[in-house]
């Protein structure tokens, strides 16, 4: 239709379409601000006025993923061409590498607790949504909104008693307790959402399966699971970004061998005070595939944003 | 609230047509598959809830775990309703609550109209937008101290470009006045595309026949955004200000990272100050009443929020 009255005029659209580009740009200001400054000297991350034209250096790095010390004036006229790029960097600096930092280590947690939550959230969750979706189950939607009654508590105000129980069980800063921990707060999301991808999926297609012979269970990964994949594949992003993300709990209960990366990245000062570039590295290592993620899934999330929450 | 998705939902009872299979039966499989997640809710969730309902009626301290632990009844609650700290925290709570909702609302449903406009490249856009809200809190209002910082802070040069105060002139959260502004201007950024968003199905879901019926009766542009336009999007609206009210309140880590509470108390929240409470001064009878406060706080404010935008709906 060439013309109709709910199609914009061309000047609507161009004015809507500079407005929002103008707000783009603001948005986008403080996420360019945390990659640039990665990549600026010390000098240069806090000149006056902020430097957008400035000389790229990996120093933040560099900073990010070693330990430094300073050196004792003798050593820094010594020969240094024989040293490796990264400890060249740090000398000019006068200061010596004396080992790796914590960084890697965290992020590392902060992978295997993501990944590891967000794959029981989604075993269980998928589960329990199936038999919420398909079979008569008592007390349903009470259940089912119980379920998602306790997303509405402040994570502050359970922490104590989980904090006095996973100490008496020994779970406090250990991979296993948060991952118990992260699966039980994205399993209400994950029952939840997925329920309401399966409530879709029409119900002729199991029976179907049913009669030519499939168990249940057959029926349930054969049929239902493939016909509810992208759901699932969006849920799955959707918890393990929370858990990516989480802080409160990895604050409280976190403090060395599980620390994941949110508490971990505000503490990293370097050997002179406070060094941005480096919380900047990190901050950008950290950041960085949420927002690839974001852009390559974009259809899936934000229909799985504005589903989970017209939903409910 | 979901009633209206519930109609086409499948009868559960139909699949009494294939009763009989092979394999486990369907009550087996119903509760084995539940069962594991009820359990772990009840484990992780519902049983430190009771705990903490358990704790709040004594003077049991996490610190001192060789003292007698005495009921006190309800002391604790005494004391926090008649603490006027606590009424400081909630008064931070408040503005913080309600700025934060305010400019949402406002800047994200305009930028969900403008988006409906469908001009070139709207769907790109979106996803940049809605970038911000994707990232972790903590660690985005850590680095938001930088920006902040007087003379060097990107923020500050922005402010004194357009409006020629000097950048070193004022510390947003070095700021008792302006300290609650900091975490409001943060906030906004962060989750403003998610009232866009929620607002943009809203828009999506008006028909175009109602326009073009409204047309039809010479209805005025002005006069059908508010008869067509805002009735509808409401009951979206207010959906996406239950979210991010249920959120707010429960704000812990970006505000912690900006200005963790300061300067003074100025952006003590309510889960910042419970966290002071329970782990650092270590009351945990204290903090445990001040946590189910909380909880009933927000499950009263909710459902009665609930109700009105079911009437909404229904209308």
């Amino acid at each position: 239709m060439s013309f109709s009255v709910t199609e914009p005029s061309k000047r609507q659209k161009w004015f809507a379409g500079i407005v929002v580009v103008c707000y783009t740009l603001i948005t986008l200001m403080p996420l360019v601000w945390i990659i640039t400054t990665g990549f600026k000297s010390s000098p240069d991350s806090i000149a006056y006025p902020p430097k957008v034209v400035f000389t790229p250096t990996v120093e933040g790095y560099v900073n990010l993923f070693t330990t430094q010390t300073r050196m004792s004036p003798g050593v820094i006229t010594e020969p240094r061409d024989h040293l490796p790029w990264y400890e060249q960097i740090v000398r000019k600096k006068g200061n010596t590498i004396v080992g790796p930092s914590r960084f890697s280590e965290r992020f590392f947690n902060s992978v295997i607790i993501g990944f590891g939550s967000t794959f029981f959230a989604i075993v269980l969750g998928t589960t329990a949504a199936y038999a919420f979706s398909r079979f008569r189950v008592p007390l349903k939607d009470d259940l089912l909104f119980f379920i998602l009654s306790t997303r509405m508590m402040p994570p502050i105000a359970v922490a104590i008693p989980i904090f006095l129980m996973f100490r008496n069980l020994g779970l406090n800063d250990t991979h296993a307790g948060m991952i118990l921990l992260y699966t039980t707060v994205n399993l209400s999301l994950a029952v939840w959402l997925i329920n309401g991808f399966i409530d879709e999926i029409p119900i002729e297609y199991e029976e179907a399966a049913l009669i030519d012979g499939y168990t249940r269970f057959q029926a349930f990964y054969k049929v239902v699971l493939p016909q509810a994949a992208t759901g699932i594949a969006s849920t799955a992003i959707f918890c393990l970004i929370f858990a990516w993300n989480e802080y409160a709990f990895a604050v409280l209960l976190t403090s060395g061998t599980a620390q994941t990366a949110p508490p971990f990245i505000p503490t990293i000062i370097g050997v002179a005070g406070q060094d941005w570039p480096a919380v900047a590295a990190g901050a950008t290592l950290f950041l960085l595939p949420v927002m690839v993620f974001t852009i390559i899934l974009r259809r899936h999330l934000l229909r799985g944003i504005t589903f989970g929450a017209v939903r409910k | 609230m979901s009633d209206h998705h519930r109609s086409h939902r499948p009868e559960p009872g139909s699949t009494a047509l294939v009763h009989r299979v092979k394999g486990l039966s369907d009550r087996a499989i119903a509760w084995l598959f539940i069962l594991p997640t009820i359990v772990i809710l009840l484990a992780i969730n519902i049983f430190p809830l009771i705990w903490t309902i358990y704790l709040s009626f004594t003077n049991y301290r996490v610190n001192r775990p060789n003292k007698a632990v005495d009921f006190v009844g309800l002391r604790n609650y005494e004391r926090i309703l008649s603490d006027t700290d606590i009424w400081i925290t909630m008064q931070a709570t408040a503005h913080f609550l309600f700025w934060t909702i305010f400019f949402q609302v406002l800047i994200g449903f305009a930028l969900a109209y403008l988006i409906n406009k469908k001009f070139k490249g709207n769907d790109l856009l979106t996803t940049i937008i809605v970038l911000p809200m994707m990232l972790s809190p903590a660690v985005v209002g850590n680095f938001w101290t930088f920006l902040y910082q007087p003379q060097i802070g990107l923020f500050n040069y922005v402010v004194s470009f357009f409006s020629g105060v000097d950048p070193s002139q004022f510390s947003m959260i070095g700021d008792v006045v302006l300290a609650p502004w900091a975490i409001v201007i943060v906030d906004t950024w962060m989750w403003t595309p998610f009232v866009m968003l929620i607002c943009l199905a809203g828009l999506r879901s008006i028909p175009d026949s109602i326009y073009e019926a409204a047309e039809c009766d010479r209805a005025s542009k002005w006069r059908q955004f508010w008869t067509i336009t805002i009735p509808m999007v409401l009951p979206f609206l207010m959906l996406a200000v239950l979210f991010r009210g249920i959120e707010n309140f429960k704000m812990f880590d970006l505000v912690v990272q900006l200005t963790g509470g300061g300067p003074g108390s100025t952006t003590e929240l309510t889960s910042i100050n419970l966290k002071r409470e329970a782990f650092e001064k270590w009351r945990t009878g204290y903090a445990s009443a001040y946590a189910v406060i909380l909880f009933v706080t927000v499950f009263g404010l909710a459902s009665i929020y609930v109700k009105a935008l079911n009437r909404v709906k229904d209308r």
